[in-house]
């Protein structure tokens, strides 16, 4: 497993073990972390699973979609390092990826 | 033996009972809370059970809402497996089918609705479905197998999602509704013609304007639907997607005012005092909707409306005000809808049908009060800011998909 970090909106650090071929949304949610609504699940259809990803990842990461930037580009906390986390699969290569949990728009 | 006791009694273990619960400790909320569910799972997204769950695609795992060791780490007491009869609301206790009581300071009802039942004869037989729970779901994907022929009954969003995905799963499938366009009720005949022509394009048989008399079979096993011509259409399996009731018959004998759900007022409160309703059951005025009182069925009001009664119940009350949003995936196409389309008076298409990418923008009075965008994720987005606007909008940009909505709000 590796390790995935997630900075809440309060700026609490908590350190989880991530599984792969799920989503960082989906590893977030699985550690119990309630910040992060996701309300659709993960489909790319809202955009309630905004984080803020370390920028030294930011070549790792699958590309932004056009709906996710789109839907990124709804929100008011918006920021170049913004993603949806239901849209990065997690895997080994993320080893220790920072993610802050966006304010909520 | 005493009842059980808590602070806040949460009935309905479903996205808004949930959302509930975890907002009220969100809120900082750190009385004792308890959460009853009349299904054995803790609480799982629903939208995803006509969708990649009912495809197989995801697992019972990656549904669930929280994960199971969530709730007791917040201290939240989830009661699964038990139905809710009644409620004594001089007493401040509801009765389970199991007979015995809980007591509640403050209850909040989120029970959602049960699947409208088919009146047909021949209901009762096996491979008739309907799509509401996980155990309904899994009875219908451990029927697939032996099955070749679908008819749906319905052309709502469950329907039509069903369709979509059983049509995938290599089933011929024939979708049957009772009025002369799919999707009637919920959008403009814009929308529902295209999702029409769509079903049809990808193989599924849309009958309109008919409707089943009666369900037929052998063995009781369901072998087709007989419909009023005396023809047969052939199934195996039946899925019947005509709606939902909301479940509040409980909060009604208790004396709940309600035709159509249960009544609530902006803070979420029922006429009955420490009782508040969320989510499908809740008939209240959206401030979106024309005045109308109306049950919205959706993840965003289960979820707003939840977060609403949380506040209020921790003194910082807010008045619901939530811009309602919903999506729909069949096939590769995303619908995501922005605002409430009830009592439109026009409607303009902006971009075109043909190219499987356009919105359809409602008006009433002049001003824009919805859109419906398929696979147009930056028509809902920016078309956000258009909802409630002042007239007069520049209709020709509007209609033109290669001006961006927030140019028109200009």
């Amino acid at each position: 497993m590796s390790q995935l970090v997630v900075i809440s909106r309060g700026g609490r650090q908590t350190v989880i073990d991530a599984v792969g071929g799920q989503s960082v949304m989906e590893n977030i949610k699985e550690a119990g972390l309630d910040e992060l609504l996701a309300l659709c699940g993960g489909v790319c259809a809202c955009a309630t699973c905004h984080v803020y990803i370390d920028p030294a990842f930011g070549g790792l990461l699958a590309p932004i979609g056009e709906d996710e930037d789109d839907l990124l580009s709804g929100s008011a906390h918006r920021r170049p390092e913004s993603r949806l986390s239901c849209q990065i699969p997690f895997d080994d290569r993320l080893a220790g990826l920072t993610c802050q949990i966006a304010p909520e728009d | 033996m005493r009842p059980r006791s808590f602070d806040v009694l949460i009935v309905g273990a479903g996205h808004g009972g949930a959302q509930a619960a975890t907002a009220l400790r969100q809120q900082g909320f750190e009385g004792r809370i308890g959460v009853i569910g009349d299904e054995p799972e803790f609480p799982y997204e629903r939208p995803t059970l006509s969708k990649d769950y009912l495809a197989g695609e995801k697992t019972f795992a990656r549904i669930l809402i929280r994960p199971e060791s969530y709730w007791a780490e917040r201290d939240i007491e989830m009661l699964t497996g038990r139905l809710v009869v009644g409620v004594d609301a001089a007493a401040h206790t509801v009765a389970l089918s199991s007979g015995d009581r809980v007591r509640y300071g403050q209850l909040i009802w989120a029970t959602g609705g049960r699947p409208r039942k088919p009146s047909w004869a021949g209901a009762a037989l096996r491979g008739v479905h309907m799509v509401r729970t996980r155990a309904d779901v899994d009875l219908l994907r451990s029927e697939l197998d032996t099955a070749s022929e679908v008819v749906v009954v319905g052309g709502g969003y469950i329907g039509l999602e069903a369709a979509a995905v059983l049509t995938k799963l290599g089933k011929r499938v024939t979708v049957l509704e009772v009025l002369d366009r799919v999707l009637a009720r919920v959008a403009g005949e814009t929308l529902s013609r295209f999702f029409e022509a769509e079903h049809r394009a990808h193989g599924v048989e849309v009958r309109l304007g008919v409707s089943p008399a009666e369900f037929v079979g052998e063995a009781g096993q369901v072998r087709g639907v007989r419909m009023a011509d005396g023809e047969v259409i052939a199934a195996q399996i039946v899925i019947v997607g005509i709606g939902i009731v909301p479940a509040v018959e409980p909060l009604v004998a208790a004396g709940a005012a309600g035709h159509n759900g249960v009544d609530v007022d902006a803070f979420g409160a029922t006429s009955l005092s420490d009782v508040f309703a969320v989510g499908d059951c809740a008939a209240h005025l959206n401030p979106f909707g024309a005045g109308a009182r109306i049950r919205l069925e959706s993840v965003q009001n289960a979820h707003d409306q939840a977060l609403t009664v949380a506040k209020v119940i921790v003194g910082k009350p807010e008045p619901y005000h939530a811009l309602p949003w919903f999506w729909s995936n069949q096939y590769d196409l995303k619908l995501q809808t922005i605002g409430l389309s009830i009592g439109y008076d026009e409607a303009l298409t902006r971009g075109a049908p043909a190219a499987r990418s356009f919105s359809v923008v409602y008006f009433r009075n002049g001003r824009v009060i919805a859109l419906d965008c398929v696979n147009a994720t930056r028509d809902f987005v920016q078309g956000r800011a258009l909802i409630g606007g002042p007239p007069p909008l520049d209709r020709a940009k509007l209609a033109d998909s290669a001006t961006p909505l927030k140019l028109v709000a200009a």
